[in-house]
């Protein structure tokens, strides 16, 4: 696959559920297992893509400055500081420490 | 005849509160549109493809899903990343059965409605207390987030064309947290919190022996199996925050 093919397919994909959700009787929303299902998937990919991003180098595990990087980040999250601020001072920490050592 | 009038002038109030709401998420939203921007570059997009993902997938989670798998794994990993992409991008489909009554009836209005159903446009939405402001607050909150969203994707991939080795600016973590971000108003059920910590350790774990990709899609069926069995749930409380209250009030769009 091409970078362009993978781009396309998956936007289109993200575009079609979008879609779907307008084609489907509202009845299946009141199933709690399906809306349950979705909500907890949303939460586990995020938090697998935390893990990843954060410990990943390729297929190795890495420790670096992206773990404090990281714990500042969920720190000023949970004192309610705004999302773009957030991710600059995530990025300035890592960067920081990188020029440091 | 007073009280018709009351109820009129009470009706636009609600109209214009919706309208400032929408334009506050919009502009907030847009900020971080930046971030993308230069992590998808980071991640050896280029501009157009980075601007071409903001336009026709326009959801924030699925997209820094896409570029954070393909900055590990590289084209390689594509496969992983079209389904890292979709799957994040369900709950868009379920918030679109809430909106489509607001929505209401034509073929490209609604088009064009399911195009911009994000968390952002339902949470406003679903916020508001009359129909009429339900539907004002719908449009202008796409509307606001999606212009606002792809000026600030190109300003992001401009300055991550400029910025060459984007670790040494510590791009890297920015995406990690821009990832806490999103997943933090999800986490005030048990449940969730759960799901993510078991989530995590399941990717982190099978990262070194799995191809890139691969260890996000197998940590997504902790999700499943939690939520088919309810384990550690509510009884009785269908689902988590989405069927409510989609965006959760989370803390960029208040």
């Amino acid at each position: 696959m091409t970078l362009w093919q993978i781009i396309i397919a998956a936007s289109i994909a993200v575009l079609a559920l979008k879609l779907a959700g307008y084609l489907v009787p509202p009845a299946l929303l009141h199933k709690p297992t399906p809306a349950r299902i979705a909500d907890l998937l949303t939460v586990a990919l995020l938090a697998a893509l935390i893990a990843v991003q954060t410990l990943g180098n390729g297929q190795a595990l890495v420790l670096d400055a992206r773990i404090p990087a990281v714990i500042v980040a969920a720190g000023l999250f949970a004192i309610k500081t705004p999302f773009i601020v957030v991710v600059l001072v995530a990025a300035l920490v890592a960067a920081g420490l990188r020029a440091l050592t | 005849m007073s009280e018709i009038l009351a109820e009129k002038i009470g009706e636009q109030h609600q109209q214009r509160l919706a309208t400032r709401e929408g334009i506050a998420v919009g502009l907030a939203t847009a900020a971080y549109g930046v971030s993308f921007g230069a992590l998808s570059i980071a991640a050896g997009l280029d501009i157009w493809q980075t601007c071409f993902i903001s336009i026709v997938m326009f959801s924030g989670g699925s997209q820094f899903a896409l570029v954070g798998v393909l900055a590990a794994g590289g084209v390689v990993a594509g496969p992983a990343a079209i389904a890292s992409a979709t799957l994040l991008g369900v709950r868009n489909g379920i918030y679109g059965m809430r909106t489509a009554p607001i929505v209401g009836s034509g073929l490209w209005k609604r088009f064009a409605a399911a195009w911009i159903t994000i968390d952002e446009s339902t949470a406003v939405a679903l916020a508001q207390p009359t129909p009429h402001s339900r539907r004002v607050g719908f449009w202008v909150t796409g509307l606001a987030v999606f212009i606002g969203w792809n000026i600030t994707t190109l300003l992001g991939a401009l300055i991550g064309d400029a910025l060459g080795d984007t670790r040494a600016y510590g791009l890297d973590a920015a995406a990690a947290a821009a990832f806490v971000g999103l997943l933090w108003p999800r986490l005030k059920r048990m449940q969730a919190a759960a799901v993510a910590v078991a989530a995590a350790v399941v990717a982190a774990t099978l990262t070194p022996v799995l191809i890139p990709g691969l260890p996000v899609l197998i940590a997504a069926l902790v999700a499943v199996v939690v939520g088919l069995f309810n384990w550690l749930g509510t009884p009785g409380v269908p689902g988590g925050a989405s069927t409510r209250r989609p965006s959760d009030g989370s803390g960029r769009d208040s």
